[in-house]
């Protein structure tokens, strides 16, 4: 926090409550039967009914109440037997019936929560509310001067409205909340979480208290913040906003305020005086949602594993540490190759040791090798000449003693750089692993040669000098050496 | 109301399968009825100039093939708020000049898939807020029995043309009495069914909660075939209920004056009501008495509430579903404004009429934060108590018996400077609304004046066909006669062409 020492920052509680809307991967619109997609030309997914023609009617999309259930449950929520559509009304372009079709006193979901974990510990982040409701259109207002254009397409694409209760506390939190809402959304199928596209927006409510308060202070809105960089940043500004103008004796104002990415500052947009009216009252074109039960059931028994439910199993089978599994749990993508070349590995014939050794090479090829080539290129690098197929193959070069492991990283990077299979790959460049006898005891027996006083000190009880030693043979022979074979061959040496 | 081809739908498919006449024939005729007499009564807002055309298709088919329907080549005018792909739809407001629908409304699509032949688009109140079809943008529609009194309204061009002989059905709107105050008004049958019984896609919602479609004709036996074909579950409207149109068939079959039970709210009797409709009420009462139905005295008792609760409901959800109207996509949109806020303004400044920039500023403050739970929401308490009050009602009777309008058809100008005496037109048929009741609008003859009366029937949820059936039962006792009609132009028309 810029010009603000940690001890100052105790001195004040920040308490956040976030609002998503995130899109629904349903085929159609919430309330018409046009497309649900992004980035079509402008006004090519649109009907009468999404663009508020007069004489037109809703007519609710099952699938949306389906997706929405799913997240609800996945989070724990409580399903509302019946609830209660709204009309929202307000004047915009890109909003064509006047009214945005919403859920607002009966919300489909109650209640729920989230497990964060940050540095400060772990948390669980009380969700208040999820409803459905449907997208506006945008204005665009590029090109021609003077003059504004309206596309319809994302008109009428559902959303579920995420609501958390003020459980947060610092902008890590928010932002470890978002990802973990993001991937539990993503993991369920629900939504893509894109927020390039739009389908996973952020709205921050933040006010600022003395800590063991039990008041809050004045809340101020924060729209539309679009990336979790910039959640992190707008909320940093805003905190250090409120606390100068509280200790230089201001009251906060209640307002809504627009997060600059430019200028990395929030902004006044509308005060509380200036607050729409938004005038609800429950939409007369839509009878009561009432879900029947048995849906739930179905949602709830057809629940994937869920993020959280994954790590665990990770931490237990694998044994690997909570952190790298919920690195590899963090990327839907990465963890489904992930498991898919565990099962590859788990080739009937191999007994359980063999098994363990390819699992603790494989976990630590993708946490290293595989992760970082998803951060630099994208999850592209999971499919086509370096799917995980071809992958395992390679590591299972490493597994039989043809292949060292360096030597196999080297080849991965250089697959997924030329966009070649990593078998070809070995073949085109000649690699093979030293493991002969002969070729080794020769290589060895130079490296000793070589280094005479190393071997004296070694023989006088420095056994530390070993790895000295390995690595000595390694180089020499390029990373080509088999590094069991190189150990075993260098103790017997050594010992004479 | 009469034509030389036929007198019912039956007569007219009898007529049509023996090839008395063609349908080109019957077509031809009603659009030049029209053409002579729509300059004197502004009866239609737009003449369908395919009319003709499709009357021949027909008359093709059927050379080769039967009829598929009693409605096949069936001449029918509807109400300009209902939609049909391709053609205008003005709800009689300036703000959707230009508009074209880009669908058809179920119910009309549901009478042209059995073949009916849709004549033009009638004249009503602006988006149907009026009782008069005074707020009409294009003029109002005179009545055809006096040319100096209201049609009343909204629907008051579909109950004119079915009056004046334009054509032998036409479709209306009742939010609060749309259909049936015209039906009485211009001495013709009009229905508006039990909420959910025929889809409201295409309609051009006023308020969507109490909106219904419905047919004018000449007798229940003819609006009960329309009502049949027009109704049943729309997947493009939700509040559609699934059930079997065919009841309303065996409800008309299965009902007789004799035994039944007539509901009669003795206090919408009393003050406030026209004396000469009072009396032909009390003669209608003892007529049917007289032919063996039972009076059952019943209360209404939130009845009283009925104005005020339509006009916190009907005004709020108008407003609501008017914001569309933003000059933005479609329609009337002011050249040049300054900025969007002044688009808006401006567009919904000169696009909309008094009536309608009125309902919207009182729906748009019984929704405001603040005065909500004053207002629209505690009309919605009362409108459940009305409900229940009907139907504790259709406990102990059949159906109700109540005066339709408590005036005749009045003048010109009369109640236009005076809102809420317009607004206490439908004080007896706003509550079949509110309470989302079948009801309609048997015409019982004329008074000294030579002005139609009529009688409002009130049935518990889904009885339509019954209230169809005594409805020709009493249309039975009061035979009417004919308006006496001055074509705009002298022709053939104006009295000879009639029987």
């Amino acid at each position: 926090m810029s010009g603000r020492s940690d001890t100052h920052l105790r001195e004040w509680e920040v308490v956040v409550g976030l609002e998503v809307h995130t899109q629904l991967l349903t085929k159609s619109k919430l309330f018409c039967r046009c497309e649900n997609r992004f980035g079509a030309p402008p006004n090519t997914l649109v009907c009468p009914v999404c663009m508020g023609h007069p004489g037109t009617l809703p007519v609710l999309n099952g699938e949306a109440v389906r997706l929405g259930l799913r997240a609800g449950l996945a989070a724990g929520c409580r399903v509302s037997p019946v609830s209660v559509f709204e009309r929202k009304h307000y004047f915009y372009p890109d909003l064509p019936k006047g009214y945005q079709i919403s859920q607002y006193a009966t919300p489909l979901l109650t209640g729920g929560g989230l497990r964060i974990r940050t540095e400060a510990g772990e948390r669980t982040i009380r969700i208040h509310r999820m409803h459905l409701e449907e997208d506006a259109g945008k204005n665009l207002h590029a090109g021609i001067p003077d003059r504004s254009h309206v596309d319809l397409n994302r008109a009428g694409v559902p959303l579920l409205e995420i609501v958390s209760e003020p459980d947060i506390r610092s902008p890590d939190e928010a932002v470890d909340y978002l990802k973990r809402l993001r991937q539990l959304l993503r993991a369920t199928k629900v939504s893509d979480g894109n927020m390039e596209e739009g389908s996973f927006r952020c709205d921050i409510n933040l006010s600022i208290r003395r800590p063991g308060s039990t008041t809050f202070g004045t809340r101020v809105e924060i729209k539309n913040v679009n990336s979790f960089r910039f959640v992190h940043k707008a909320m940093l500004h805003e905190i250090e906003r409120q606390i100068d103008a509280v200790e230089s004796g201001e009251k906060i104002l209640q307002e809504t305020r627009l997060f600059d990415p430019v200028s990395g500052r929030t902004k006044p947009m509308r005060s509380k005086e200036e607050a729409l009216d938004y005038r609800y009252f429950p939409e007369p074109d839509l009878p009561s949602l009432v879900i029947d039960p048995a849906m739930v059931e179905e949602e709830r028994s057809a629940l994937p594993e869920l993020p959280e439910e994954k790590v665990a199993r990770f931490c237990a089978e694998i044994g690997i540490t909570r952190a790298d599994a919920e690195i590899l749990v963090a990327e839907e993508g990465l963890s489904r190759y992930f498991e898919e070349g565990l099962s590859l590995l788990r080739s009937p014939s191999s007994d359980g040791d063999a098994f363990r050794k390819a699992r603790e090479r494989w976990t630590s090829f993708v946490l290293s090798e595989v992760l970082r080539e998803v951060n630099r290129q994208g999850e592209g690098v999971l499919e086509g000449e370096t799917s995980v197929g071809h992958t395992v193959a390679l590591l299972g070069k490493v597994l039989s003693g043809s292949l060292s492991f360096s030597q196999a990283k080297e080849v991965y990077g250089r697959a997924v750089e030329e966009n070649k299979n990593p078998l070809a790959l070995v073949e085109e460049l000649g690699m093979v692993q030293l493991s002969g006898d002969d070729e080794l005891g020769l290589l060895v027996e130079s490296v000793l040669a070589e280094n005479p006083a190393e071997v004296a000190s070694y023989r006088g009880g420095k056994d530390r000098l070993f790895g000295f030693f390995v690595g000595a043979v390694m180089k020499k022979s390029r990373g080509k050496a088999n590094p069991e074979k190189v150990n075993e061959i260098l103790r017997d040496k050594l010992k004479g | 109301m009469k034509n030389p081809f036929f007198s019912s739908l039956a007569e007219f498919a009898r007529g049509r399968d023996e090839r008395r006449f063609s349908i080109e024939e019957v077509t031809r005729y009603f659009l030049s009825r029209t053409e002579a007499l729509n300059p004197s009564l502004n009866v239609c807002l737009s003449i369908n100039q395919n009319a003709v055309n499709r009357a021949r298709q027909i008359d093709a088919r059927l050379v080769r093939n039967k009829a598929i329907s009693p409605f096949t080549g069936y001449p029918v005018m509807i109400k300009d708020n209902l939609e049909m792909e391709g053609y205008p739809t003005t709800c009689a407001s300036r703000i959707l000049s230009g508009y074209l629908s880009r669908r058809t409304a179920t119910a009309v699509a549901r009478l042209l898939s059995l073949g009916v032949v849709v004549l033009g688009k009638t004249n009503l109140d602006e988006f149907a807020m009026g009782s008069s079809t005074e707020n009409s943008a294009f003029g109002p529609t005179r009545n055809p029995w006096n040319p100096a009194r209201v049609p009343g309204g909204s629907s008051g061009g579909s109950a004119a043309a079915v009056a004046a002989g334009l054509a032998p059905l036409s479709l209306g709107s009742d939010t609060g009495g749309s259909i049936r105050q015209p039906a009485a008004f211009c001495g013709v049958l009009g229905v508006k069914p039990t909420y959910g019984r025929i889809s409201r896609s295409g309609l051009v919602a006023f308020s969507s909660s109490l909106d219904q479609i419905g047919p004018f004709a000449g007798s229940g036996a003819d609006a009960l075939e329309a009502l049949v074909a027009m109704s049943g579950k729309d997947p493009l409207d939700m509040t559609t209920v699934d059930r079997d149109p065919a009841e309303m068939r065996s409800g008309y079959q299965s009902t007789e004056v004799m035994g039944a039970r007539i509901g009669i709210p003795e206090a919408l009797f009393g003050e406030g009501l026209d004396g000469s409709i009072r009396e032909r009420l009390k003669d209608l009462r003892d007529a049917l008495s007289g032919e063996g139905a039972r009076e059952v005295s019943v209360t209404l008792p939130h009845s009283r509430f009925g104005i005020n609760v339509y006009y916190l409901v009907a005004t709020s959800e108008a407003s609501s579903n008017l914001s569309r109207f933003d000059g933005v996509r479609y329609g009337f949109r002011v050249k040049n404004p300054a900025d969007l806020r002044a688009m808006y303004e401006e567009t919904r400044d000169q696009g909309f009429g008094d009536e309608v920039k009125r309902r919207i500023l009182l729906g748009t403050f019984a929704l405001s934060a603040g005065y909500q739970e004053a207002f629209y929401r505690k009309a919605r308490k009362v409108q459940a108590l009305i409900r229940r009050d009907f139907l504790e009602a259709f406990e102990r009777c059949d159906m109700i018996l109540t005066p339709t309008s408590p005036t005749p058809p009045f003048a010109f100008g009369e109640k236009t400077g005076d809102p809420l005496s317009m607004y206490l037109s439908d004080v007896y048929t706003i509550t079949a609304n509110l309470a989302g009741l079948p009801a309609l609008s048997v015409p019982v003859g004329i008074d000294s004046h030579g002005l139609p009366i009529g009688a409002h029937l009130i049935g518990p949820p889904w009885s339509e066909g019954r209230l169809l059936k005594m409805a020709d039962r009493i249309a039975g006792l009061y035979p009417m006669p004919l308006p006496e009609l001055h074509a705009g132009h002298a022709d053939g028309f104006s009295e000879g062409g009639r029987r």
